[in-house]
């Protein structure tokens, strides 16, 4: 890490370290749980390592990983430009399965997103400590995710130059959209989610990139920091309407959260269509969003964990904590996968129980057993917790679970609409070069994002952090509003 | 950063200990101060209450936003599928609330959201303000670090340097010091 000493360096902290031991010198108890942070961290440490990480010089791998990332996410570009010039036929869909990967797509990619609202808001709201060590990338991830999911959503109209017809609107044609159709509860669900995605984030941001505003040295960075962060100071009399506002956020999001995915679930739910026609459906998107979004926050954290040196940040009590989360929906999935097997034979419905018979069985097996395998059989080794504590056990499963998950969303679109009441109808759906570079597309240009975050913005929400370090909060604070005193999360410390 | 020296515009000191600057917001508030504020890094619970702040006002904001989001998505929904363009789909009622649920609870977060947001920032915490009065004095730059910056403002009624300091030292800040005016020179 010779960065980080460089920038410990060219920052002549107001403080040094042995200045602060103002924390330290309560008579506190060795910890009754893991720490959250190791490393006996000083609040000015925490600063130091994290704005440390957007400040340090982007070294070769940064540059080399964003090109990669950006010549991937241009081959994806590429192909949708090719899409929008040409048309929606240059994808595989036919006559039978209108809907094929750009629909799948646009539900892994929602659903991915989920994670970070139920880190920023479910858990926050539940006095989950830990979340602060990644809640800011997981909220990073879910805004990234909803530009990816736009992009699917966006091109499968057909003629994407005319989507604002998706907007209520007055207009010479004297139309209003149909409120009555999921797909428009769906706009309205996607773009409030997104917006209020970036506002929650974005409000976390400001206290943080006030930190790198009064640290900046180059005029570009100190101007950049200096706009975005409004001109925060830290003000208790700010902060007291910041944390409001915060629990508000938490508050809205919560259900708005459970809300997208519902919604998202009615465009199938809603129809009458065999395997989509069921009420198990909401939660059922709802748990599986949760799960997928869970692992890509692992498979992402993983590797910034290494990259970034954030072992004493992301412990493996973090990974262990998320893993279990893992276990727990990919628990509720697999019941609900068998549930709606049971529920379509006991209906005593024919198609209901052909589309079921037939997802297991028929053309779109494979799809079926892989999303079992992946979803339902393979975070059964998450019970062991010597393997939920393996790093590279979980980055091998966290990137299983979302390859089933995604095989979960093909499978369900791609079996109840393969063969519809008419045997002239069946037919079968194979994706063209165009749709599989678009999807591989999206994932580099959510690297491009992702990196370009990492890079200039603080990847831990440094306040957040730091107001939940051992001693940072008055010993004697019996306020009712109160936060987190009954935590014990951090450690004993000397109640009286 | 050069600064010409101008007017006292207040006497600051700092803590390092939650619990002590705490005792210290309940000194100063004690003492009849009200102009006087404290920066800190991150929240720390209960510091508002010492100070004697009042509860905040954004709950009823946010309800206002709330409803007015509801209010709209109704109005939306009805006048345009009820009474503007009527359009029969299978029979299906033109307006009905159980089919305009989802749109009902998505303006209506949206609409508390985005007034929440720019209540907080916009009104309740005057931002964006891209200057402050103190932003050259290390121990106020250091709020965002790791420092409780207690700043007590000339502008108070009860003001004087020298009790200002008195006060301070008392509760048991370090660095106390009498802050000018700065004019920049940069």
């Amino acid at each position: 890490m010779e960065a980080k000493e460089q920038v410990a360096t060219a920052t002549a902290g107001y403080t040094n370290g042995a200045a602060m031991n103002g924390y330290h010198d309560s008579p506190s108890a060795k910890p009754v749980r893991e720490p959250l942070v190791l490393g006996n961290k000083t609040i000015h440490q925490i600063t130091e390592d994290i704005c440390g990480i957007a400040e340090q010089k982007a070294t070769p791998k940064f540059w080399a990983a964003l090109l990669a990332s950006m010549l991937v996410a241009g081959a994806g570009i590429g192909a949708l430009t090719y899409t929008i010039a040409v048309g929606i036929g240059v994808w595989g869909l036919n006559n039978t399965i209108g809907w094929g990967w750009d629909i799948t797509n646009f539900v892994f990619w929602v659903g991915i997103g989920h994670a970070g609202t139920l880190i920023s808001a479910v858990l926050f709201l539940f006095r989950q400590k830990w979340r602060t060590a990644i809640n800011r990338s997981a909220e990073a991830m879910t805004i990234f995710a909803v530009i990816n999911a736009a992009v699917f959503v966006l091109t499968h109209t057909g003629r994407p130059w005319l989507d604002y017809w998706l907007l209520p609107y007055p207009n010479q044609m004297k139309m209003w959209v149909n409120f009555r159709s999921p797909l428009e509860w769906d706009v309205f669900a996607v773009s409030t989610y997104f917006t209020i995605s970036l506002l929650f984030w974005f409000t976390g941001l400001v206290p943080d990139l006030a930190s790198l505003r009064n640290r900046a040295k180059s005029k570009i960075a100190k101007a950049g920091y200096t706009v975005f962060s409004l001109g925060w100071t830290g003000s208790t009399r700010n902060w007291h309407h910041y944390e409001f506002a915060y629990m508000i956020f938490a508050g809205l999001s919560t259900p708005l959260v459970l809300s997208v995915h519902s919604i998202v679930s009615f465009d199938f739910a809603v129809s009458i269509l065999p395997g989509w026609h069921t009420t198990i459906f909401p939660p059922y998107f709802v748990a599986g969003a949760i799960f997928s979004g869970f692992a890509m926050v692992l498979t992402l954290m993983l590797v910034a964990r290494e990259i970034l040196d954030l072992h004493e940040y992301i412990t493996l009590k973090h990974i262990d904590n998320m893993n279990k989360i893992i276990l727990a929906t990919g628990m509720i999935v697999g019941y609900a996968y068998a549930m709606e097997f049971f529920i379509a034979w006991y209906s005593g419905n024919p198609y209901e129980r052909f589309v079921f018979i037939n997802r297991a069985t028929g053309d779109y097996a494979w799809s079926y057993w892989m999303m079992m395998t992946c979803n339902v059989f393979s975070p059964q080794f998450f019970w062991s917790a010597k393997l939920r504590r393996n790093v590279w056990f979980t980055f091998v499963l966290s990137i299983v679970v979302n390859i089933g998950m995604w095989f979960e969303r093909f499978t369900i679109i791609s079996t109840s609409l393969h063969h519809g009441y008419l045997p002239s109808s069946w037919h079968y759906y194979t994706p063209t070069w165009v749709e599989i570079t678009i999807f591989i597309g999206t994932f580099g240009l959510f690297m491009v994002f992702f990196l370009l975050f990492s890079k200039y913005l603080p990847i831990i929400a440094l306040g957040e952090i730091k107001s939940i370090m051992p001693g940072a909060q008055p010993s004697h604070h019996h306020d009712d509003h109160a936060h987190d005193e009954h935590s014990g999360e951090v450690t004993a410390k000397a109640h009286h | 950063m050069e600064a010409t020296i101008g007017n006292v515009i207040a006497v600051m000191g700092d803590f390092k200990n939650p619990d002590k600057v705490t005792a210290a917001a309940k000194g100063i508030h004690g003492a009849g101060y009200t102009k006087f504020d404290i920066y800190t890094p991150y929240p720390v619970h209960g510091l508002e209450k010492a100070m004697g702040m009042p509860k905040t006002s954004l709950p009823k904001f946010a309800l206002a936003g709330g409803l007015f989001g509801l209010a709209s998505a109704f109005a939306l929904q009805y006048w345009t599928g009820g009474i503007e363009y009527k359009l029969n789909i299978g029979g299906k009622p033109l307006f009905a609330p159980q089919f305009g649920v989802p749109v009902f609870f998505e303006l209506m977060v949206l609409c508390t959201g985005l007034t929440v947001f720019f209540t907080m920032f916009g009104y309740l915490c005057g931002l964006p303000n891209w200057h402050s009065k103190y932003q050259y004095d290390a121990g106020f730059q250091a709020a965002t670090d790791d420092n409780f910056c207690v700043v007590l403002e000339a502008e108070d009624p009860r003001f004087t340097i020298e009790t200002a300091q008195a006060l301070l030292s008392k509760l048991g800040a370090d660095n106390v010091r009498v802050v000018h005016e700065s004019v920049e020179q940069d």
